[in-house]
């Protein structure tokens, strides 16, 4: 039987999603043993063209261009799975679709006319239907592991969206927000991740994005109590994946 | 539940804990206790008495939880931390088994625990409670069992309760009934000691003790009467179950559901939510697919997603599904409440809310109605 073809493409992004795939080392002979890897120029400088099985989408759209490229990858691809922030939450650079995107190109660009950039910075999932999105700055690993491992079985994949917490109470993490007063925004952030900073003492900043169900006014409320200012907090949830937060917490 | 003692109480000296520390560990149990994990105190490997948080009390409000310096050096100057004995006998994440395909068929492995015997050192009553509501729960899983059956428990009695116990309302505490091998009492100099088992006699063998003087008994009824005392917080039990059955549609459920995280805390430190998912995961290649049992909880929402839908879409329903299952239901499918009172899910909770004020609020508003 032949092998699946998979392909690796990349938007408006900085590659490390994609590059945790090299960065498996066995998790890598794995997917090159599954997987014709048909299309990926962080790997190789080949392409092979042609309908792919499975296309791992890593970046946010905000060009113009983008948009025409995301489309035809839809039709050429059988699944479609976005990796990383930036492709299923707008990433960092979502951040300039809070504020006036001209004035941005005029600070940086000494002819603006020439940058062809959109108003903002989107997800995959608003230009073309996406079969499975993988949340994280960057994705973990085994969360990647399972999803392709999933497909190939067309099997639902074994990845949670509920809170971080989850995670620090299995682990005997001790809770950073309870016992120590900080702004930690495990409660209300999706899981993924293995819980690191609350692990290492420090408070979770969102980078998975919001939780199944999160109640951004609870924890902002609880935020207030422990000195933080409105503004403070919004900050705190402006980050990674302020578009996806956003959405919850309503765009200011 | 009738007291369980083995013989007339003792006192040793605080440091002897060390000489049956060590004891144990040479017998070859996995002793756990108490010990200062960032900034809390949890349950981990204990191999010497140095590794107990000697000193230690610590503060515990609705939403909140810090440590403090006693002036003197109590080995159990402190409550209840976020652990409790679920993540040992139920542990967070348990392998159940693997299947592997073979040229002909395929091979099932079922795992097994191969780990020593655990020794509990400073149980409370609370806890005592907790483990025989799992011992009812996982009456017939043999993982548990397994984990369960040679285990070995040095209970304490609570003299220092946090504000957010309330065990006596639950009637589980803070005063130690059964179900131990030692229980200890701490004053100030020495421990008083009960034996309740031919385990507990065989373990203090050679650790030097007197025989508890009348004075000891009384001083140990002083202590456990000032800790009932001391514990503000109450949980009205009257009219539970019926009570929260009549109050399925109180609007109350709402309010909460405004303040509620989702986010899970009170189900993972409550030492009775048992309530665990089966994830499958298979390996690329196709050839390995193992089971793995993980702690879940009824404020996820996939939880109650089957087939055709979701029947607890919000927060409201979650909520007021884990109150009631603990404090109606729970008495309905085991004849005991599911609480024990020991206060983990207020201290825990990011959010501050409080399973006693929100008993209270629904039974008042239940009434007005």
């Amino acid at each position: 039987m032949d092998k699946p073809r998979l392909a690796v493409f990349k938007f408006t992004s900085c590659d490390g999603c994609q590059l945790s795939i090299p960065d498996m080392e066995r998790g890598l002979v794995d997917i090159a043993n599954t997987f014709d890897i048909a299309y990926f120029l962080g790997l190789k400088s080949r392409k092979s063209t042609g309908y792919y099985g499975i296309s791992l989408v890593e970046g946010s759209i905000s060009t113009p261009d983008e948009i025409k490229r995301i489309r035809a990858i839809r039709e050429n691809t059988h699944y479609l799975v976005t990796i990383g922030a930036c492709a299923t939450a707008g990433g960092l650079q979502a951040l300039r679709n809070l504020k006036d995107l001209g004035a941005f190109k005029k600070a940086v660009y000494p002819k603006p006319e020439h940058i062809d950039a959109l108003k903002d910075s989107l997800p995959i999932s608003h230009y073309v239907h996406v079969d499975f999105e993988l949340w994280g700055c960057p994705i973990s690993r085994e969360g990647l592991l399972e999803v392709l491992a999933s497909f190939l079985r067309e099997r639902r994949p074994n990845i949670q969206a509920y809170s971080v917490c989850f995670e620090c109470k299995r682990k005997g993490t001790p809770c950073v927000l309870v016992a120590q007063g900080i702004p930690c925004l495990g409660p209300i952030t999706r899981t993924g991740c293995g819980a690191i900073c609350p692990s290492y003492g420090r408070d979770c900043y969102g980078c998975f994005g919001p939780s199944e169900d999160p109640n951004i006014k609870s924890l902002s409320l609880r935020f207030e109590t422990l000195g933080l200012s409105k503004d403070e907090i919004k900050l705190r949830l402006a980050g990674i994946n302020s578009y996806a937060f956003g959405k919850y917490h309503g765009k200011e | 539940m009738k007291h369980n003692f083995y013989m007339e109480p003792l006192t040793i000296r605080k440091e002897a804990l060390g000489d049956i520390i060590k004891d144990l560990s040479n017998r070859g149990y996995r002793v756990i206790g108490p010990t200062v994990r960032g900034g809390t105190i949890g349950l981990d490997n204990i191999t010497a008495i140095e590794d107990l948080p000697v000193g230690y009390g610590d503060r515990q409000v609705t939403g909140g939880y810090s440590l403090f310096k006693h002036e003197r050096p109590y080995f159990f100057g402190f409550s209840n931390g976020p652990d409790s004995l679920k993540r040992f006998l139920n542990p967070p994440y348990q392998r159940l088994f693997a299947i592997k395909k073979r040229a002909k068929g395929f091979e099932t492995m079922i795992y097994e625990y191969e780990g020593s015997p655990f020794a509990f050192i400073g149980i409370r009553a609370c806890d005592l409670r907790a483990l025989h509501i799992l011992d009812m729960v996982f009456e017939k899983d043999p993982f548990y069992q397994a984990e369960r059956k040679e285990i070995f428990i040095i209970a304490v009695n609570c003299i220092f309760p946090s504000n957010t116990c309330f065990c006596p309302s639950m009637n589980s505490g803070p005063e130690v009934k059964y179900g131990f091998d030692l229980l200890l009492t701490e004053f100030d100099e020495d421990f008083l000691m009960e034996v309740g088992s031919k385990k507990g006699l065989n373990a203090i063998e050679g650790v030097h003790h007197k025989e508890a003087a009348g004075a000891d008994i009384e001083k140990k009824r002083g202590l456990i009467d000032s800790s009932s005392k001391s514990i503000k917080k109450t949980l009205d039990t009257e009219g539970l179950p019926t009570l929260l059955y009549r109050e399925f549609e109180n609007p109350w459920w709402a309010d909460i559901a405004n303040r509620d995280l989702s986010c899970g805390n009170c189900t993972m430190v409550c030492p009775t939510c048992f309530c665990n998912t089966s994830n499958d995961t298979s390996s690329l290649d196709g050839k390995t697919a193992t089971r793995i049992r993980c702690w879940d909880s009824c404020f996820s929402v996939n939880f109650a997603l089957v087939h055709g839908g979701n029947f607890r879409p919000s927060r409201r329903a979650r909520y007021r599904q884990w109150m009631t299952h603990k404090l109606a239901y729970w008495i309905n499918q085991f004849g005991v409440s599911g609480c024990v009172g020991c206060g983990r899910c207020i201290t825990w909770c990011p959010a501050g809310i409080d399973i006693t004020e929100e008993l209270m609020a629904i039974r008042i508003s239940g009434k007005r109605r």
